[in-house]
């Protein structure tokens, strides 16, 4: 099997000298073509500056990280884009407030080269369940889960071929959380996507992944299989916390 | 009446190109010291209801009511002068993000300080120790080194805390909390709202708390309201969700993926067009 996402000793910091805060230390997973892998931890133990220093927006970094076999260096090209595509957690901060979903779409698809753009933004639309009457509102115009599925939709646009998945649910109500887990799983059976998913929901992680990743203060404490996860099958303390903490909050 | 809140046929209107949009279609609800949850599915106007009742809906969007009083004011006919005091001291609203409403170019600090100056007399010394003393209590690893932090420097759910402290330190009567704890790991989750449920029971604080999380919510809350479409259609006593009778209601809660018991697809929700038609289910105390 190929490796889709291969990642070793991945360190991560923010300032320098005496104000520099290690992030992420020294985290490896390597994650093969078409597999879910899920990344939970603590709030502010580093997963979303994972992603983000595989697509190239942290400053300081060191270690190696591999995408489909290519080594990746400081700069991202088009080509990564088109392989390798984001959706943010914060679906406020990630669409232009002036753009309308027609604008933020059409401008995705051109960026790629697609042509026959109308069809292709209803298409997106229709997958991410929403309708025609929203293609063209601004964000401002629209609730907190109508625009993450707008910035799922930007995210498919390209046609990918690996998903960063940043809490991509945790901003939408259930019913719409299923719709877009179902829309998940149907396309990377349909196209054999690989999917990088951060949640901090178990049961969604549960669902959707094959092997977890814990992190904890910019350490990856545990690796396990979902099975064992299910199990309760964990070895280090804050895991354990994690997985009886969950048990507690659905009772 | 010792309501906190009490709101009669409530109206958010938007005008569209389409014409009239209504995002919430003539609720009626009350809050008094007790934890009321609002669920239901993205766009059935939760967050519409939390902002109308502090009269925060951007024009050319409208509110309209028969009733709208918080704390004894009438919301309706107060002006934005009265409104700005009755947000300082009575009630602070946890907007759903957290980055959007902090301001970007002022440390998280300054702004807890800030929040916390505008409404009591300290000396800055004071207020930074209690801004400190709020980062850890909602469970901020190294308030030192966050307090100094710009919003963009710190993570999602370190921004919702920010957030929930900046809300908390005033020490308002009334709080609405919209989604605040969505970004949240579980266990954090849990310390954030111990602290909501020690206002509301040791001080006796009306919370309002938006959720689309159903397990969280009836755990939490005493009382929960389901919206569907800008209208309410059932109230519930918390703990008794599973006995929720509505077909909207089942089917959010059957679309939960669950650790324990795994399943291939998860169910969606079927909608039925007379959901939207049945009139509005009062949840007035
Ligand atoms: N630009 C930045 N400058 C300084 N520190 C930063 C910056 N971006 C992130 N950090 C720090 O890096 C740490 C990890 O943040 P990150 O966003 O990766 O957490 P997370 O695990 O995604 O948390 P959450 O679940 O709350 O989203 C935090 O302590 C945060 O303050
Ligand atoms: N400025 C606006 N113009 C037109 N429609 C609007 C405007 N603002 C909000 N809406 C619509 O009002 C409806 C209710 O929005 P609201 O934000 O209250 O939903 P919500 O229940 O909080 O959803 P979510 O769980 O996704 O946050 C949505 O359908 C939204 O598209
Ligand atoms: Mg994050
Ligand atoms: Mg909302």
């Amino acid at each position: 099997m190929t490796l889709a996402i291969e990642i070793s000793d991945l360190t991560v910091w923010f300032g320098e000298g005496a104000a520099r805060s290690n992030a992420v230390r020294q985290v490896s997973l390597s994650i093969g073509e078409g597999e879910s892998f899920g990344l939970v931890g603590e709030s502010g133990s580093g997963k979303s500056t994972v992603l983000r220093a595989i697509t190239g927006l942290v400053p300081s970094w060191s270690g190696s990280m591999r995408i489909m076999n290519r080594p990746l260096g400081a700069k991202r090209d088009r080509t990564f884009y088109k392989q390798v595509q984001m959706v943010f957690q914060d679906p406020y901060a990630s669409l232009h407030p002036r753009m309308t979903v027609d604008a933020v779409l059409s401008e995705a698809l051109k960026l790629h080269g697609f042509g026959d753009i109308d069809n292709r933004i209803d298409r997106l639309l229709e997958d991410v369940g929403l309708g025609k009457g929203f293609r063209f509102r601004y964000p401002h115009q629209l609730s907190g889960g109508q625009r993450q599925r707008v910035a799922i939709a930007r995210a498919l646009a390209p046609e990918p071929r690996i998903l960063l998945l940043d809490e991509p649910t945790s901003a939408l109500d259930v019913s719409v959380q299923a719709e877009i887990l179902n829309l998940l799983t149907d396309l990377r059976a349909e196209r054999g996507l690989t999917y990088l998913m951060v949640s901090h929901d178990l049961g969604v992680v549960g669902h959707m992944c094959g092997q977890v990743a814990v992190m904890q203060t910019g350490e990856m404490v545990e690796l396990l299989g979902v099975e064992d996860m299910r199990a309760m099958k964990a070895t280090h303390p804050y895991t354990k916390h994690l997985l009886d903490s969950s048990l507690r909050s659905v009772r | 009446m010792s309501n906190l809140i009490d709101v009669e046929n409530l109206w958010v209107k938007f005008p569209t190109r389409n014409g009239i949009f209504d995002a919430v279609r003539g609720i009626s609800f009350s809050l008094g010291k007790e934890r009321l949850g609002i669920v239901g599915e993205s766009g059935s106007g939760k967050s519409m209801t939390g902002r109308a009742i502090l009269k925060l809906i951007r024009p050319p969007g409208r509110i309209e009511a028969d009733r709208l009083t918080m704390t004894g004011t009438d919301v309706l006919t107060a002006s934005e002068k009265e409104m700005r005091k009755l947000r300082g001291h009575h009630a602070s609203m946890i907007m759903q993000d957290p980055k959007f409403s902090l301001n970007p170019v002022m440390t998280v600090g300054r702004q807890i300080t800030e929040a916390l100056r505008t409404h009591e007399k300290v000396n800055m010394a004071q207020a930074r120790a209690r801004a400190l003393e709020m980062l850890d209590a909602v469970a901020i690893r190294d308030p030192e080194r966050v307090f100094d932090l710009y919003p963009h420097e710190v993570s999602g759910g370190m921004g919702q805390r920010i957030m929930i402290a900046m809300m908390l330190i005033p020490d308002p009567e009334i709080l609405i909390a919209d989604e605040p704890t969505s970004a949240l790991d579980v266990s954090v989750q849990l310390q954030v709202l111990e602290i909501m449920d020690k206002l509301v029971a040791e001080r006796g604080m009306g919370l309002i708390f938006i959720s689309h999380d159903l397990n969280l919510v009836s755990n939490f809350c005493d009382r929960i309201v389901i919206m569907y479409a800008g209208r309410i259609v059932e109230v519930c006593q918390a703990g008794k969700l599973h006995e929720a009778r509505h077909p909207y209601t089942i089917g959010l809660l059957n679309s939960v993926p669950n650790l324990g018991s795994p399943r291939e697809r998860l169910d969606v929700l079927r909608r039925d067009p007379a959901w939207r038609e049945a009139p509005s289910v009062s949840a007035l105390l």
